[in-house]
């Protein structure tokens, strides 16, 4: 009788550590989930940006504007251009 | 107490010295008030632990855990090659319980500096509603941040999204804008909210003392983000034909204009370009009238731009032959008690000559030969009369009324597109008729992969015999050689219409061309219209002609198609000698 009651206090010990540890390891990846979960927002605010910093420097009004004023590029005229036939491959 | 009353008792038992004799109920009594007393605990405690434990659950849980919401990215809107022209990104507002907000002078003066704002403007919001107070809506991450770093107690933030549109004005009637709560208000955000908008998720968490989160109990529902959109729309294209079309109002003192460019292989809208236009991302001063997408939502008496499918319907019925001549002089037709007039008398002219050189005279004679079921039909099938199912929100059909109903002198004046009224969509995707073997393709907006059949309204040989007459409308004798493109064949038609007001025709005009290019295998459909030009100029051979030029031939150029004639194939008339149409 005594002899069962010790097994049973022994699992009982087992069980009630086992719920410790593992409550603890909860937590612990709770909050390493929490910090995966912010740098996840992190990284999706930067993502944003920088997709509309790209359309933003990337809007045609813009690089026309630097091409003809930077640059000073212009199209040329009907009579400057040549168009070349490629010979058939 | 009881000890002080036994005490008493033992007194006066060593006092009487005579034995007390307890009543024999005493005990039992004692006793059993007791028990009432344990009972009444117990039952207590049994109705609060196992029936009415609801209430007091929830009112635990509301003290501890909190439902957060998680806030769903919506879809972005691109290009046909992937641009972007309208995406969210995420920001953050400050908001406050104002009898909970407790922050020094120092505080507030270092938050309106991050802010970018004034302490007095704090205070007053913080004072506007006792209950809630928005110190800042949509700012951004890093300034938020910095924000909640002076950890004031009742500030807080939350995440959010903000629509940027980075194409603005150019593309604004297209892509519409969004409102509160990311609902789409007008344009394709309008008619994709349910594609675009995700679905807010929520999630359950244990809180601290501070409302800071500590343990996820269950996400409830994991947000879902929107979906992309992808427009038939090319933004290089876009751009050219917005920047063309507001040079072009600006130059002739225009009230309005409007510039469609449509892929003739797949009826996609290549661009849409209106002005006067406005720019998305800051609203506050914005005229209604700006928004609309006037390309598809407004109608306009189309003028000489119809006469193609008069002459179309009278070629593939066989009443006429492009070489069969009508005779137009005196340069007016009276029917009844009205009388039609050319401006420009021109005498006998052959069926192509009437297109080339736009009599009103001509395609009305044309018309009165044909039963007018047969030119309804022609419009009707046409798509003019029908909305054009772009998937825009609020476009409209036009007018074209039953054939029944036609009196010759309507029938007449429709020939040369009065009595009618149309979209520029409509009118760009009915000439897809000539710039193919006479199938029209339907219109969208949105992005389609691969080859789309028509439906055939015309016989291939009807549809290249226009073809032709459209092409000698740019030649030097016809009435836009100003639409000629150095390196490609072109051909169109224009339009000069006097505009109603009221029930009355005015003096003011419509200006319009609408054309195909190369002539030799069309792949872009152009159509330009400006409203009221008021700068001595209102032809649309002089007005909408030479956008038409600019835009085509850059159009080609930036799609790569090769040229189909020499860069020298320009041929304008002496000065002076341009052939005026009909108004």
């Amino acid at each position: 009788m005594t002899r069962v009651s010790v097994v049973l206090l022994a699992i009982v010990v087992a069980c009630a550590l086992s719920l410790v540890t593992s409550r603890h390891q909860a937590r612990r990846l709770y909050v390493e989930l929490t910090r995966e979960q912010a740098q996840a927002r992190a990284l999706e605010t930067e993502y944003g940006q920088l997709q509309l910093e790209q359309s933003t420097w990337g809007m045609p009004a813009r690089v026309e504007k630097i091409a003809r004023e930077q640059l000073r590029m212009q199209l040329p005229s009907a009579a400057r251009m040549d168009v070349v036939t490629l010979p058939h491959s | 107490m009881n000890a002080g009353i036994l005490a008493t008792g033992r007194t006066s038992r060593h006092r009487a010295a005579a034995p007390l004799v307890l009543p024999r109920f005493r005990s039992p009594l004692v006793f059993g008030a007791l028990a009432m007393l344990f009972a009444v605990l117990l039952a207590r405690s049994l109705y609060l632990q196992g029936f009415d434990n609801a209430f007091l659950q929830g009112q635990g849980t509301a003290r501890h855990s909190r439902e957060l919401e998680v806030p769903a990215h919506r879809g972005r809107i691109v290009d046909r090659s992937g641009e972007a022209l309208a995406l969210s990104t995420p920001v953050k507002s400050l908001w406050a319980f104002p009898d909970k907000f407790d922050a020094t002078r120092e505080q507030i003066a270092s938050l309106a500096a991050i802010l970018d704002t004034t302490p007095q403007k704090i205070s007053a919001q913080l004072s506007a509603n006792e209950d809630f107070a928005f110190i800042a809506k949509q700012v951004a991450p890093e300034l938020a941040e910095r924000a909640m770093a002076l950890r004031i107690p009742g500030l807080h933030d939350q995440n959010e999204y903000r629509r940027f549109y980075p194409g603005g004005e150019v593309t604004a009637q297209i892509v519409g804008f969004t409102g509160d709560h990311d609902i789409g208000q007008e344009g394709i955000e309008l008619a994709q909210q349910g594609w675009l908008a995700g679905v807010p998720g929520s999630r359950r968490v244990i809180i601290n003392r501070r409302n800071e989160a500590v343990e996820d109990v269950a996400a409830i529902r994991a947000p879902q983000a929107g979906h992309d959109l992808a427009l038939s729309i090319d933004a290089r294209l876009q751009y050219l034909a917005f920047r063309e079309l507001k040079a072009a109002v600006e130059l002739n003192k225009a009230k309005a204009g409007g510039l469609v460019i449509l892929d003739v292989k797949t009826g996609e809208i290549l661009a849409l370009a209106n002005w006067p236009s406005y720019n998305p991302n800051s609203r506050n001063k914005v005229m209604p009238s700006t928004m609309r997408n006037r390309a598809l939502t407004d109608t306009f008496e189309p003028g000489s731009t119809m006469k193609p499918f008069t002459i179309a319907a009278a070629l593939e019925a066989g009443r006429v032959r492009p070489d069969t001549v009508i005779e137009t002089a005196p340069g007016t037709l009276t029917i009844g008690p009205n009388t039609i007039h050319d401006a420009h008398a021109e005498g006998a002219l052959t069926v192509e000559q009437v297109i080339q050189k736009s009599s009103n005279v001509g395609a009305a004679k044309i018309a009165l030969n044909l039963p007018s079921e047969t030119m309804w039909e022609m419009f009707s099938s046409a798509g003019f009369g029908s909305v054009p199912r772009t998937g825009f929100p609020g476009e409209v059909s036009g007018r074209l009324r039953p054939a029944k109903t036609w009196r010759p002198i309507e029938q007449a004046t429709m020939a040369y597109g009065h009595g009618i009224s149309v979209n520029l969509v409509q009118l760009a995707r009915a000439y897809t008729i000539f710039a193919t073997d006479g199938e029209v393709k339907s219109a969208t907006l949105l992005k389609t992969d691969g080859f789309v059949a028509g439906r055939p309204v015309l016989k291939p040989a009807t549809a290249h015999a226009v073809r032709h007459m459209l092409e000698l409308v740019t030649s030097a004798g016809g009435t836009a050689p100003r639409a000629q493109v150095a390196g490609y064949r072109v051909a169109g038609k224009t339009g000069t219409a006097h505009k109603i007001e009221g029930h009355a025709y005015t003096n003011k005009f419509i200006a319009s061309f609408v054309g195909f290019a190369p002539v030799s295998n069309p792949r872009i459909v152009v159509a330009v219209m400006l409203d009221e030009p008021s700068a001595g100029q209102y032809y649309g051979g002089a007005v909408a002609a030479p956008v038409f030029s600019i835009v085509t031939g850059a159009a080609l150029r930036m799609l790569g198609v090769p040229t189909d004639a020499p860069q020298n194939n320009v041929i304008l008339p002496p000065d002076g000698g341009e052939i005026r149409e009909e108004t």
